[in-house]
């Protein structure tokens, strides 16, 4: 879902940020396993990085709200039950009642010891010229799909510049929903704090965004 | 998970009751990795393999070796500008993120800050997992309405004239922020200076440790 809890940029109510003293990288056991696991089910290639995102958008706003690695959990436990890798009867049970389906990938070990992140590319071959150039204002296009995009509500039907071309990169609005690569091209965009938030904001502040070109029109 | 809620805001008040919730969520974690196990589809040495990676291999050491690099080599920093991506890769000798990383220079003029809005990216290979303030809602909320706030919050205050740019995250793209080099550091070593660089200053919302923030050393 696109205008579900998860897009949070702008709103109000939660309160102080509070860095944490010599955080140790995680805060319980369960957590590392809950992190390890979600990354070697990503790595199977049964869903994209973007159709991962969407179904911890999809959570209701409560669970969304829990913690990160309960917020993960709950992703991932809702992934694989998706993809017919487990039965909601297993997840009841508490272990496995029957075989598992073949995977085409599988994070192996060795594949693991190279692990220092999402080990697959975003960038692909452009199937046609960049529309903008650095130095174009571009207005967002005011979009509210019922389901993933990676252009922030806050970001929508703003005029903005674009500052550099990043390339041509998977389309994250396709991906989640398995409708493929469908490669655009990636832009920073860069708005005022006034644009985005109004007269009254901070003159020293822009915020920007990296954009896909469907998320833009000229300006 | 005690500290991990008391950080996140939020959540649900019983979470703080952490005693049956915590058992539930072991419980719950271990009963799917077992299943994921039992059928195939994961290899708990594996798993054991990527948490001891992200626990000692990736971090902000990595980032900090980058900084201090560019601090003391103008054509590495001139690379690193230009292409954060391939001097980072000729540097540390892997492909850092994934494909697309973006290094941005803080100035007297000019002060950057990272964030992601819609979840938590960050440029793990460089700067390791992020910490629960960077994926807290109040971060996520609030770095692209209020920095100003916010960097207070991290007791960071800057000239009133310098400007703030918020980078979000919201491509594969990932943002990794060069600070300023701390006065009093001429004649210092790459490996000092790494010292003074911190995980908070390289994602704008704190600033490279002083010399004397920095003591004892063993210079001093």
């Amino acid at each position: 879902m696109t205008n579900s809890i998860h897009d949070m940029g702008g709103m109000h109510g939660f309160g102080p940020v509070e860095p944490e003293a010599d955080e140790p990288v995680f805060h319980a056991d369960w957590e590392k396993r809950v992190f390890a696991t979600r990354v070697s089910m990503g790595a199977t290639g049964l869903w994209t990085i973007d159709g991962g995102r969407a179904t911890l958008e999809n959570l209701s706003p409560l669970t969304y709200l829990q913690s990160y690695y309960h917020r993960w959990f709950s992703g991932l436990e809702r992934s694989v039950v998706a993809h017919g890798l487990v039965g909601e009867d297993e997840i009841a049970a508490g272990r496995s009642l029957r075989p598992g389906r073949g995977l085409n990938r599988r994070l192996t070990l060795d594949i693991a010891k190279n692990f220092r992140g999402p080990m697959a590319p975003f960038e692909r071959p452009a199937p046609g010229p960049a529309r903008f150039k650095a130095g174009d204002r571009v207005r967002t296009r005011n979009i509210n799909p019922p389901t993933h995009t990676r252009l922030p509500r806050y970001a929508r039907g703003k005029v903005g510049v674009v500052e550099a071309v990043r390339g041509c990169h998977v389309f994250p609005d396709s991906a989640a929903i398995g409708a493929g690569d469908n490669p655009q091209w990636l832009y920073t965009v860069v708005f005022s704090a006034r644009e985005l938030w109004g007269d009254e904001a901070d003159p020293t502040v822009s915020v920007s965004i990296d954009a896909f070109e469907p998320y833009l029109l000229a300006a | 998970m005690a500290a991990d809620d008391h950080h996140s805001s939020g959540h649900h008040p019983h979470d703080h009751d952490h005693g049956s919730e915590l058992s539930e969520m072991q419980l719950r974690v271990r009963a799917l990795e077992t299943i994921l196990t039992e059928k195939g589809y994961v290899d708990p040495a594996a798993l054991d393999q990527i948490v001891e990676n992200v626990e000692t291999k990736i971090g902000p050491h990595i980032g900090a070796r980058i900084v201090a690099r560019a601090w003391v080599d103008p054509e590495f920093k001139r690379r690193l500008l230009a292409d954060a991506t391939e001097a980072v890769n000729s540097m540390v000798g892997f492909d850092p993120v994934s494909s697309h990383l973006i290094a941005v220079e803080n100035t007297p003029r000019l002060h950057h800050i990272v964030v992601c809005t819609l979840c938590s990216c960050y440029p793990w290979s460089v700067l390791g997992l992020p910490p629960v303030w960077y994926k807290s809602f109040a971060y996520r909320s609030r770095a692209v309405i209020d920095p100003k706030g916010v960097l207070a919050e991290f007791g960071v205050t800057l000239p009133a004239d310098t400007e703030i740019r918020i980078w979000d995250s919201t491509a594969e793209t990932r943002f990794l922020v060069l600070p300023m080099r701390p006065n009093g550091t001429d004649g210092w070593s790459e490996e000092e200076l790494a010292e003074l660089v911190t995980r908070d200053s390289m994602v704008g919302t704190g600033l490279a440790k002083s010399p004397q923030e920095a003591a004892p050393r063993a210079k001093q």
